[in-house]
């Protein structure tokens, strides 16, 4: 029961003389195809694009909040940034982010299927992606939005003078796009899975976007009926949210929350699966209790939908109907919980090297965990009468969100990228990428934390100065944080042009991916693969090692 | 360090001056959120330092030059089991300990001192029964509970004390309630901490808590001469509530007298308790909740009636305890009218009694 696998000799490996990149040429080719793998390319420089927008809005609010007086930015500005920041990152980041890129480009491939159920709905979604995009631009070049990523009514509908709608249908268009991958996946895992590639042959990488895939498919909807009727509000009045009018500001709330809880799981649970992947690969070893990290992905995404309302603890409604939030809350920590305790059992007695994209995965599981654990405090509802909307929160879903997701991402995109282009990054400079990252991370957002038990609120442009040394830490790290993020687009850029020729299995990994050629062919497979072994199985791995990978050309 | 820098000595001063890493405990809910605050913060540390001891021993004794070759295992089910039940214990703990909490923030005991709060864009407005209005600042006698009824005229605001760890959102339309008992003289911040718009940030403001007799002479100094519930007569003679709420016996509305409090039966069968919200939802919707054995004639008072006219109604409401005060209130506004539909509109505006909006 034991393996030893060698990296091959990468000074021998050639780039296949055809493959999804030279398949066709021109401009054309790219902006009508149907191909996954370059929709996910396209898709990885869209969101690159936005991501960095966000980042510059990021920047700014980190400068901002340096000093206590709103100096360097007037209230009005400031608080068309940070609504910027959000709608990019969550919206046009976060949510497409693994699934658009990483998921689009290998989901296919890992089931044993020459493309996703429906390559011209996966174009179509990158269109409205790009749609939505072109709207929230043209928000920010007429002026900007000031409502907050949450659309907060009666704010948004009834005293704004910004550009709410046009922000708010980008969204709209944009949960489309999210919609359309979502359903593509759930086909595709559902009818295109190779012969002998079974339910519990699929890499856990599929399974959480399965799970992601059922909440984009039955959340976004309601954001969109929502969004719809702030719009309405807004345009005609009709009053759904207004208590002139007999309506209820709560009920937006609600509305808003049903989607946007689960939306951390839409943002979250892809980044789990790149994880799983990553931790097995790099530590030689099947993922430990494969059903448990499986079927823990599918109990967050149905316990996910019924906890929307731990974001209204403080709102007014009722106190039992809060507990019954608070409690569904705390079950569903308890999924996560036993993923990271699963990763971490996957290291024991493995065979270990520290490559890239795994220290970014250590990095995931040390942030993801403290994200987890302080989103038991804002689940326990007395105490989160005192952190909600502090700067609490911030740290905590920025733990998440960034700590976890983004570092999920990094991770994912450094590990397939020598799949994706056929190239390697360059090892050194990217490790040192990572630890910045993380140093970064961490002198950013830890001290938000004590700064929200302080009683710091959110979105505040000017704050009492007591608060500045804390201030001054986080953005001091914000900086750090911002050279992690702009050294990998430079030698990733690099690299499609110097770095190392990759080989189609630069990691010894086992999924189906790995097994063809890198970068791979329009159609992935020569012949249709027959799968006939478990995922993570290194034993077959061995087995395979004296036949070549089959190249055309 | 001053002869180097006289700038970075300037910063270094003035930071440690103001370096603040934990909130002061000036409630008696203080206790009871850190108490539990630290329990989290246990649980919090062992969870990270036991994954952080896996990962990093792991990684030692793992690693590829001294652990070549990797054994396969399938997993475990009593491990699986462990590390769901551990964790799931914990957390129904902190669900326990947060519910508990949770209630005794937001049940006000019977006796408290109700202080009325109206946010609106970009301030608070305090009122307190006797006749003190407050902007931005609250004054309150420790060691008596203080209900704060909080309510926005307009978006939603969110009203924050860190000091005394509490908060509660003031939301348009309906009446919030928290309650605290201040037990530290001192000065607190106020902050708005929901998002409500441009100067959301200039949206604070201080509480001040003080002992009972500083209380007393701040209140006595204090005062506008007439209490909420004065406000509250003046206004309801004004608007002509007293033409069909007389008591008499052919009023068209109900008797109000000892009305506060007092279980209802709607047209619909069901009981209501007479509160705030119910009362402030009659006064400006009156067909939203159709009173047993009374046509629904009643006109609506939405627009006419500002939130703090509403608050002096409710007050006036809830202190209209006998059938004598009522008929008080008609003789006062019989001696003294004030304008109401009598007077031309264009001459009745700068009269307006306070609480009433301006056509």
């Amino acid at each position: 029961m034991s393996t030893i696998v060698t990296l091959p000799d990468q000074s021998t490996a050639r780039l296949p003389k055809v493959s999804y990149l030279n398949q066709e040429y021109g401009l054309k080719s790219w902006l009508l195809t149907g191909d996954h793998k370059r929709i996910a390319m396209l898709y990885l420089i869209s969101i690159t694009f936005f991501f960095f927008i966000g980042g510059a809005m990021a920047a700014l609010i980190r400068m901002e909040l340096l000093t206590p007086p709103s100096d360097l930015l007037a209230a009005d500005t400031y608080n068309k940034v940070f609504t910027a920041h959000g709608i990019i990152m969550v919206f046009f980041f976060l949510v497409p982010s693994v699934p658009a890129t990483i998921g689009n480009f290998v989901i296919p491939i890992m089931v044993g299927a020459k493309d996703l159920a429906f390559p011209k709905i996966n174009l179509l979604s990158w269109y409205l992606y790009i749609a939505a995009g072109t709207m929230m631009i043209s928000v920010l070049a007429f002026g900007g939005v000031d409502t907050g990523w949450t659309f907060t009514t009666p704010l948004s509908t009834h005293y704004l003078n910004t550009h709410v709608v046009t922000a708010g249908l980008a969204v709209f268009v944009a949960g489309f796009s999210s919609i359309f991958t979502g359903l593509n996946f759930i086909v595709t895992i559902h009818r295109m899975r190779a012969p002998g590639m079974t339910w519990f042959r699929l890499p856990l990488f599929v399974w959480s976007h399965y799970a992601a895939s059922i909440l984009m498919v039955l959340g976004t909807p309601v954001l969109a009926i929502t969004l719809t009727l702030v719009v309405l509000e807004r345009t005609i009045g009709i009053g759904v949210f207004d208590p002139t009018k007999g309506g209820d500001p709560l009920l937006f709330q609600h509305l808003f929350w049903f989607y946007s809880h689960p939306a951390v799981y839409i943002m979250i649970l892809p980044g789990m699966g790149v994880i799983s992947e990553v931790i097995s690969t790099f530590s030689r070893k099947r993922v430990f209790g494969y059903t448990a990290v499986a079927f823990s992905s599918v109990a967050i995404a149905v316990f996910g939908f019924f906890v929307w309302a731990h974001h209204m603890f403080i709102m007014g409604i009722s106190n039992y109907s809060a507990l019954v939030f608070s409690l569904l809350t705390m079950l569903v920590a308890v999924p996560s919980a036993i993923k990271i305790f699963n990763w971490s059992a996957t290291l024991y007695k493995g065979s270990i090297t520290f490559e890239t994209p795994m220290l970014y995965a250590f990095g995931f599981i040390g942030l993801f965990t403290i994200g987890g654990l302080t989103g038991v405090f804002l689940g326990s509802m007395g105490m989160d009468i005192h952190l909600t909307e502090t700067y609490f929160i911030v740290a905590h879903f920025h733990f998440v969100m960034v700590g976890g997701m983004l570092m999920a991402y990094l991770s994912g995109i450094h590990f397939w990228w020598p799949k994706m282009t056929g190239r390697m990054y360059p090892e050194g400079v990217s490790k040192l990428a990572a630890v910045i990252t993380f140093v970064g991370f961490v002198l950013t957002f830890f001290p938000q934390f004590i700064l929200g038990y302080l009683g710091m609120p959110r979105r505040y442009a000017a704050y009492p100065p007591e608060f500045q040394v804390l201030n001054v830490f986080s953005s001091a790290g914000a900086s750090v944080l911002g050279v992690g993020y702009m050294l990998p687009l430079l030698y990733l850029t690099w690299s499609l042009k110097y770095g190392k020729i990759a080989g189609p299995n630069p990691w010894q990994a086992t999924g189906l991916e790995w097994q063809i050629q890198s970068p791979p062919l329009t159609e992935n497979f020569v012949e249709t693969p027959i799968v006939t072994h478990e995922a993570y199985d290194y034993e077959w791995l061995e087995s395979q090692k004296p036949s070549e990978v089959p190249t055309v050309g | 360090m001053h002869f180097i820098s006289p700038v970075l000595w300037q910063f270094l001063i003035k930071w440690l001056t103001y370096f603040a890493i934990f909130p002061p405990e000036a409630s008696n809910i203080a206790p009871y959120a850190d108490a539990l605050y630290f329990f989290l913060v246990a649980i919090s540390v062992v969870g990270l330092g036991i994954v952080a001891l896996l990962v990093v021993t792991f990684s030692i004794r793992y690693r590829r030059d001294v652990h070549p070759v990797a054994t396969q295992i399938e997993g475990s089910t009593l491990l699986e089991a462990t590390w769901t039940i551990i964790p799931l214990i914990l957390f129904m703990i902190s669900f326990v300990w947060g519910a508990l909490l949770y209630f005794r923030v937001y049940s006000p005991p019977p006796n408290a001192m109700n202080i009325y709060v109206v946010g609106k864009q970009w301030m608070w407005k305090v009122e307190h029964p006797g006749g003190q209005h407050e902007i931005n600042a609250l004054h309150i006698p420790i060691n008596k509970p203080i209900q704060i009824t909080l309510i926005s005229q307009d978006v939603f605001h969110s009203f924050s004390i860190p000091a005394f760890r509490v908060k509660r959102e003031a939301i348009p339309g309906r009446y919030n309630t928290e309650w605290f008992e201040a037990t530290v003289p001192g000065t607190y911040h106020i902050f708005c901490t929901q998002y409500c718009g441009t100067l959301h940030s200039q949206m604070i403001g201080e509480v001040t808590a003080m002992t009972a007799e500083d209380y007393e002479a701040w209140a006595a100094e204090s005062t506008s001469g007439q209490s909420l519930a004065q406000n509250g007569e003046r206004l309801f003679a004004s608007l002509g509530c007293n033409s069909c709420h007389n008591s008499g016996p052919n009023a068209h509305g109900p008797n109000l007298a000892g009305i506060y409090g007092a279980h209802l039966q709607l047209k619909n069968g069901q009981f209501v308790t007479v509160d705030d919200a119910f009362l402030r939802d009659t006064i400006l919707n009156p067909t939203m909740h159709e009173v047993a054995g009374y046509a629904p004639i009643m006109p609506t008072y939405q627009g006419q009636v500002s939130e703090e006219g509403l608050i002096d109604l409710v007050e006036y409401i809830r202190q209209l305890n006998s059938q004598y005060r009522i008929e008080q209130t008609i003789d006062n506004s019989a001696a003294q009218p004030i304008q109401t539909g009598a007077a031309p509109p264009e001459t009745s505006a700068p009269a307006l009694p306070p609480g009433t909006v301006k056509p």
